[in-house]
């Protein structure tokens, strides 16, 4: 087995799990909350040139997914470096 | 130089470079043909999967469309970026440590069931021919616009090309081709874009001259200025949508689910040498994705502004026809743009209400941009061949998912599985071939349900193979009877809905008649929802699965020890 402990497994799968669940909630908000659910209330804020809301769904949220990606590469390879389990 | 050799050069020599890459990458096994040799860089395979993923719907059509559509457009907008968030998160690096070659085998084996593998084969197939036939239709309308040759001899030279790089190729020469198509059709989609971003605002990046003030000196934002237009002739305003709230929530929702679900996509994380590279790669892929997808929106407001400026002049009292620009007459020719005066006072006159006179093809917003704007002969050319790799690149990646599904997934791992693996490779060329074969009859003769079926495809990569592999990965005592009904139900809730609504009576195809207001478009949410739920209660009646399958699921959890990609 590629783990020290049944423990170190569990806790393993743990915060992977917590770290995805909380990017994921980001990407909720991010698309489905302020550019289509919350949009006409964020509208009414002046960003830029743009509508607050709209700018999000038609930019913003974009932006949010790429740099998404990389904070997960990046927290998860630690995470993986930390039990052992990396590829190295 | 005149346009047409322009354009002849330019598309030439992005042809010869495609076949030049091909004869230097020639695959010499089955796992060089279906993967890659499993040993492609992280950012080449970011681009690889950019150029596989932006068809020629990306392309031509999507900036038309929101320009069209206005803030209806972020569907497609968020719907084909935020699956790969999906993608990159809950997918590619568990199925990279799975390490086998195609999604049927990671279904098949996750659920040790031919009966899934099938299943999942025959949706794969599916999902890429209705895919493929429309990149082939875009091949043939650049070429018969541009080049002037008629639409049967443009899909002939488009699928010629295809056939010679992906049989002898294989993943190997269809990955390099794509970073080289993914170059030029990026560069070709940037040019015109800022050249216009320019001149309508003076800002140099089309994501902020979006929100910038109109360079005539008026100081009105771009974004007031179209709201303003759209209002006053007639048109919803464009900062705001048509669409019912849960449905472009649904939308978004099946196109991202769908976009995390597509076999075409999901292959390209088998092709590199690690997981922590698959969860990279993931990465470059959305970072070069986003910068076309962030300058589409941009695009289609200025294009918009522009067009209704051109054919309404600045005062918005119409113009006459005798002066109309060159660009409406050499559009009139293809029937992507026409005029009818029906106050015979001369003038051509756009708007939303009964004032209007132009019937405009939203495809016309990408492909005649560069000549509303005065842009010179290159950018036209350079849009082209941008266009032309676009479509080819996307149909290279479809041909070879189709392939391997027939020599892999039905052959060697179903029907026939003694084959050495040089006959394996014979078939997977063979199947490659007869796959463009089909695909260019389908170019020639597009059904009339092509743009139907795009819906069948989102709908169904959403309500079937998502749920299977999310539970594959997340829920390791998940088993065949649960998986299989789930798929089944999922596939068949979809597709009954879609034909309801667009075959078998399109006349009740309306909000009123749709379930809780979701369209034929986002239905593939519910579908995928009622995935999960059958394959839970089906599960809570049977026995968990097997022992050697949740050791099998707790070993693709860690990175550690993925070798490469596997064939058995």
């Amino acid at each position: 087995m590629a783990f020290k402990t049944e423990e170190d497994k569990v806790a393993y799968w743990k915060d992977n799990i917590s770290l995805v669940l909380k990017l994921l909630a980001i990407w909720f908000v991010v698309s489905f909350g302020c550019g289509i659910l919350l949009v006409d209330v964020l509208n009414n804020i002046q960003f830029f040139g743009f509508k607050l809301g709209f700018w999000f769904a038609q930019q913003g949220a974009i932006y949010v997914f790429v740099a998404l990606i990389f904070v997960y590469v990046k927290k998860m390879n630690e995470i993986d470096k930390r039990y052992g389990v990396d590829e190295e | 130089m005149d346009i047409q050799l322009l354009t002849f050069i330019i598309v030439g020599a992005s042809f010869a470079l495609y076949i030049g890459i091909a004869i230097w990458a020639r695959a010499g096994s089955t796992t060089d043909f279906y993967v890659a040799g499993g040993g492609v860089h992280p950012i080449a395979n970011g681009m690889a999967t950019a150029a596989d993923w932006m068809s020629a719907a990306s392309f031509i059509s999507m900036a038309g469309l929101i320009s069209f559509m206005g803030y209806d457009g972020a569907v497609y907008l968020l719907g084909w970026t935020g699956g790969y968030v999906l993608l990159a998160l809950c997918l590619a690096p568990y199925l990279r440590k799975f390490g086998k070659f195609t999604v049927p085998d990671f279904i098949g084996d996750r659920y040790y069931s031919q009966t899934a593998r099938t299943v999942a084969v025959i949706c794969a197939i599916f999902v890429c021919f209705t895919y493929v036939a429309g990149q082939m239709r875009g091949v043939g309308v650049v070429f018969s616009r541009f080049l002037e040759v008629d639409i049967v001899t443009g899909v002939v030279i488009g699928m010629a090309i295809v056939f010679f790089y992906t049989v002898l190729g294989g993943m190997k020469g269809i990955t390099y081709t794509q970073v080289a198509q993914y170059c030029v059709l990026i560069f070709a989609y940037l040019v015109p874009a800022v050249f216009i971003s320019i001149m309508v605002t003076g800002h140099f990046l089309p994501q902020t001259g979006f929100g910038a003030t109109l360079a005539d000196g008026s100081g009105v934002h771009l974004l007031e200025k179209l709201d303003g237009l759209s209002t006053e002739l007639g048109f919803n305003e464009y900062t705001s949508g048509t669409k019912s709230m849960i449905d472009v929530f649904c939308i978004t929702a099946a196109l991202m689910v769908g976009t995390a679900g597509l076999p075409h996509v999901i292959v390209r994380f088998f092709t590199v040498p690690k997981v922590r590279d698959a969860r990279y790669s993931a990465g470059w892929a959305l970072l070069f994705i986003a910068i076309l997808y962030t300058t589409a929106p941009s695009l289609a407001s200025f294009a918009r502004v522009n067009m209704i400026e051109t054919i309404n002049g600045t005062e918005q009292t119409g113009t006459d026809y005798a002066n109309a620009p060159s660009w409406i007459k050499n559009w009139e020719k293809t029937g992507l743009i026409s005029w009818d005066d029906k106050n015979n006072d001369g003038k051509m006159f756009y708007s939303g209400d009964d004032r209007n006179e132009m019937k405009v093809d939203r495809d016309i917003m990408v492909l005649a941009n560069p000549e509303i704007a005065n842009l010179p002969a290159w950018v036209i050319a350079l849009v082209a061949a941008g266009g032309i790799a676009a479509a080819l690149s996307t149909s290279a990646g479809l041909l070879l998912v189709i392939s391997t599904s027939v020599s892999h997934d039905l052959l060697k791992r179903n029907l026939a599985p003694n084959i050495t693996d040089r006959q394996e490779l014979f078939y997977a060329r063979l199947a490659a071939g007869v796959a463009i074969a089909i695909a260019g009859y389908f170019g020639i003769n597009p059904p009339g349900f092509v743009a139907q079926v795009v819906a069948f495809a989102f709908g169904l990569a959403a309500s079937s193979f998502f749920p299977a592999i999310i539970m594959g990965i997340f829920f390791k005592q998940m088993n065949n009877k649960g998986a299989i009904a789930g798929m089944l139900a999922g596939i068949g809730f979809t597709a009954a809905y879609i034909i309801y609504f667009k075959f078998v009576n399109p006349a009740a195809n309306v909000p009123a008649n749709w379930w809780f207001g979701i369209s034929p478009e986002g239905i593939g949410t519910l579908g995928m929802v009622l995935n999960f739920v059958v394959a839970y209660v089906v599960y809570k009646m049977t026995n968990e699965a097997p022992e050697e399958i949740q050791q099998l699921v707790e070993d693709i959890r860690y990175p550690k020890g993925a070798g490469e990609a596997q064939s058995h």
